[in-house]
């Protein structure tokens, strides 16, 4: 198999094997075969009785030691993923509610409110009055009653509760899936899927999808106080690929995934005392910036920073040799960055008490005193330009146009110059007319057990030539971006005659001089509740609910157990969700028959695995036309 | 002549090898296909254990083979390159084969009723047992390379001793 259709990760790939270090792709042949039983979900570690496992092939022993067969293992391992998944989006959301706080109490005075009007929305929606009242008082009520969600409470979580449809409220109150705190959800999974809890498999996927629903309140705080913080994304044009390091600069990578540290850090890398001292050390073009993951997506929406990479290619970056920082806060941060920078002369920064790597340096962040933080780690960066070795420099000289930033503010923004009255009115009269003929959000990451993008390109091709609209977020959205794919140039070469017609509408009207990009930039992965929020503005519009819409998410090269509580939270909301890698579920036919068919009688959407990308999109465009026939709409 | 050697004191007792005898035997030979076979495929090795050791325990391929020797129908037969295969339409299911095999790893597909045994994954250039051992407890070799690394290691520590 091809490691990548990315020319310039392959670049990389190649100084690499020149340099003799290994990379994610060596590291998965040397791992491979991987071990059967755990491809399938058919061992357990919960007990020190174990571990147990049993044969997918229906000979050796059919339960573990304290009696667990297949479907309880594997419902229990799936639980636990969504927990973990739900752990990371919520450790997020904490971290930026906890600062929203700090900030309104004037105790993180780097971080003011830039963006009033989104905190007043937010405010009216979960309940917090507004009128009168000093801006930060109501960010300080804002944040506690984020805060608040985390503990259990007796009411369902605002952040769930207040942001889907009716129909979604009375599902998940029907089937006893409604979270009352992020955190206890969490506790609760892990309680529940100890030795000797829970042992019924349906009641424990119940549970989990309990547990996404929290994790889908997380994502929700996470995007609306990086709005609140940091702005509302409205739509930029910047690049995308290797290609964005430029050796003249002092080029300093943000990983991971929280824009509490990359947004402060892009702020900061502005200030001419540090341009000019990167000046002096060498590099005539100052600071460089550039995003890597998802928190690359943050700073590329509200600043135009380039992302160099994603997340699974997120070592070539140093193997350009031109990198001279990379930082970091948390998750899809992998350890063997810290060997790799040893080879070449780049610093690895980490930044975060809780994620720390052994040979790497540690600045640990403060909000209180931000900025400040950000130029110690920027400082060490210019430090470390010196050190390159120029024999050993290879930019691929690789990198694509990407327009980013399609909040769903800026969305119906654009809408509102066709229809100021009314700016849902036109998305929807051509989602009636079928020039439109669904949505697909792709989300998640990106693979060693796929070829880097091949997925989302054969994917987008077949669905953009059909006439569905697409999103994007997260390392989805990387793909896209670097392939030259959030363009109008893309629009014009690949969309279908009706879908062409409304994004050119669109963007003209919007004064782009042309379409709209052919793939919608929404953001991070916890901006997934951006796409959500899109789905429930169209439902309420339509009178219908979320699993009547011609609306479908797939994740076609997914690695994280955060991708799984969000494919989970998509199924529970109703959505039709294609998964491109298979999860480590098979090994028992009632958990799976629950995941992709049973889902559907309960929540109206349910997983769709199929590993080739041509057949993936086939079948979600004849479950897009499933759904409008079911609208009474053409197919 | 190369053939499947087992290094018990490297076996973890993962049964891996056993997952990967059956989806090699599985009709798309894809793990996930496999275990949605009805009836699932059937592995040829064994991982047996007792206190002290385990390890699987897999079709020797005999030079003198009771199996070959029992076999009344003329199902079992030897193929160019060594290996103790099945005729499978020849099998008559009257299990001498079973009854004879000093190693009992000759089992009985209950669907077909016919004996079932290891074919060395005679297409493959490594048998899948092999290949999906993660701590190299099997391997395949040559014979005579693996008594020489047996003597060589002998040498070197002086602690391994045949008994």
């Amino acid at each position: 198999m091809e490691r990548s259709i990315d020319k310039a990760t392959l670049s990389a790939l190649e100084s690499a094997e020149k340099a003799g270090v290994s990379t994610v792709w060596d590291r998965y042949a040397a791992q491979s075969p991987q071990c059967g039983f755990g491809e399938t979900g058919l061992c357990c570690r919960h007990c020190l009785q174990g571990p147990c496992r049993i044969s997918p092939f229906e000979d050796g022993p059919r339960t573990g030691v304290c009696g667990a067969n297949a479907d309880i293992m594997v419902s229990r391992g799936l639980s636990r993923a969504i927990a973990a998944g739900a752990a990371s989006h919520g450790g997020h959301a904490k971290h930026m509610a906890h600062t929203l706080l700090k900030a309104a109490k004037g105790e993180a005075p780097d971080y003011p409110i830039r963006d009033e009007n989104k905190l007043k929305a937010v405010a009216a929606r979960i309940g917090v009055s507004v009128d009168g009242r000093e801006i930060n008082e109501i960010a300080a009520d804002v944040a506690m009653k984020a805060l608040e969600d985390f503990s259990e409470k007796e009411t369902p979580l605002t952040w769930a509760a207040t942001t889907v449809t009716k129909g979604r409220v009375d599902t998940f109150l029907k089937l006893g899936v409604v979270p009352t705190g992020i955190d206890s959800s969490i506790a609760e999974s892990m309680h529940r899927t100890t030795y000797g809890v829970d042992s019924d498999p349906v009641n424990i996927i119940l549970g989990a999808v309990k547990c996404a629903l929290a994790d889908y309140a997380a994502c929700h705080i996470a995007t609306d106080i990086a709005d609140i913080l940091f702005g509302t994304p409205s739509p930029v044009a910047t690049r995308a690929n290797l290609g964005v390091l430029n050796k003249n600069a002092v080029n300093i990578a943000l990983h991971g995934h929280n824009p509490l540290l990359s947004d402060i850090l892009v702020q900061v890398a502005g200030e001419k005392a540090l341009n000019d001292s990167a000046k002096a050390a060498g590099a005539s073009d100052g600071i460089n910036v550039v995003g890597v993951c998802c928190t690359g997506n943050e700073i590329m929406m509200r600043h135009k920073i380039p992302l160099a990479t994603s997340s699974v290619s997120q070592e070539a970056v140093i193997l350009t040799g031109a990198l001279d920082a990379m930082v970091v806060d948390y998750q899809c941060i992998m350890p063997s960055l810290a060997g790799i920078a040893e080879c070449f002369h780049t610093k690895l920064i980490t930044t975060m008490p809780i994620a720390k790597i052994p040979k790497a340096e540690h600045i640990e962040f403060h909000e209180p005193e931000a900025k400040e933080c950000a130029r110690k780690i920027i400082e060490a960066a210019i430090g470390a330009f010196g050190k390159r070795d120029p024999g050993r420099i290879n930019i691929p000289d690789i990198s694509s146009t990407a327009f980013a930033g399609f909040s769903v503010e800026a969305i119906l923004s654009a809408l509102s110059l066709l229809d100021s009255e009314d700016p849902l009115k036109p998305l929807i009269d051509n989602i009636v007319s079928g020039n439109i003929y669904g949505v697909c959000l792709f989300a998640g990451c990106n693979t060693v057990k796929v070829t880097q993008d091949a997925n989302y390109l054969a994917m987008i091709r077949e669905l953009a030539r059909n006439n569905v609209l697409i999103l994007a977020t997260g390392c989805a959205s990387g793909a896209f971006a670097r392939h030259g794919f959030m363009t109008p140039e893309a629009t014009e070469k690949y969309a279908g005659p009706g879908l062409k017609a409304v994004l050119t509408a669109i963007g003209q009207a919007a004064g782009l001089g042309g379409s709209l990009p052919l793939v919608l930039h929404m953001g991070s992965c916890v901006d997934n509740s951006r796409a959500a929020d899109l789905a429930v503005a169209i439902a309420d519009k339509l009178g219908v609910d979320l699993d009547k819409l011609p609306v479908v998410a797939s994740a076609p090269e997914a690695v994280t157990e955060k991708a799984v509580a969000i494919g989970t939270w998509a199924v529970a909301a109703g959505l039709p969700t294609h998964l491109g890698v298979v999860p480590p579920v098979l090994g028992s036919k009632l958990v799976t028959e629950v995941l992709t068919s049973t889902a559907k009688d309960l929540f109206g959407g349910y997983f769709i695995v199929e590993t080739d990308p041509l057949k993936a999109a086939e079948t979600l465009i004849s479950v897009i036309g499933e759904r409008r026939k079911g609208l009474g709409l053409s197919v | 002549m190369k053939q499947i050697f087992v290094k018990p004191e490297k076996c973890m007792g993962c049964r891996s090898c056993e997952i990967g005898c059956a989806v090699q035997h599985s009709k798309d030979k894809n793990l996930f296909s496999a275990v949605m076979q009805s009836p699932p495929p059937m592995k040829r090795l064994f991982l047996e254990a007792t206190e002290e050791i385990m390890m699987p325990v897999l079709c020797r391929h005999c030079e003198d083979a009771p199996c070959l020797n029992a076999c009344i129908s003329g199902c079992l037969y030897r193929d160019e390159n060594g290996l103790v295969r099945r005729r499978k339409e020849r099998c008559i299911g009257c299990w001498t084969c079973v009854m004879v095999c000093p190693f009992g790893v000759i089992t009985r597909d209950g669907e077909k009723h016919i004996a079932v045994k290891c074919d060395g994954c005679h297409k493959l250039d490594m048998p899948a047992c092999v290949s999906s051992c993660p701590t190299g407890a099997l391997v395949l070799v040559d014979i005579d390379e693996f008594q020489q690394e047996k003597r060589h290691r002998l040498v070197l520590t002086g602690t391994e001793r045949e008994e």
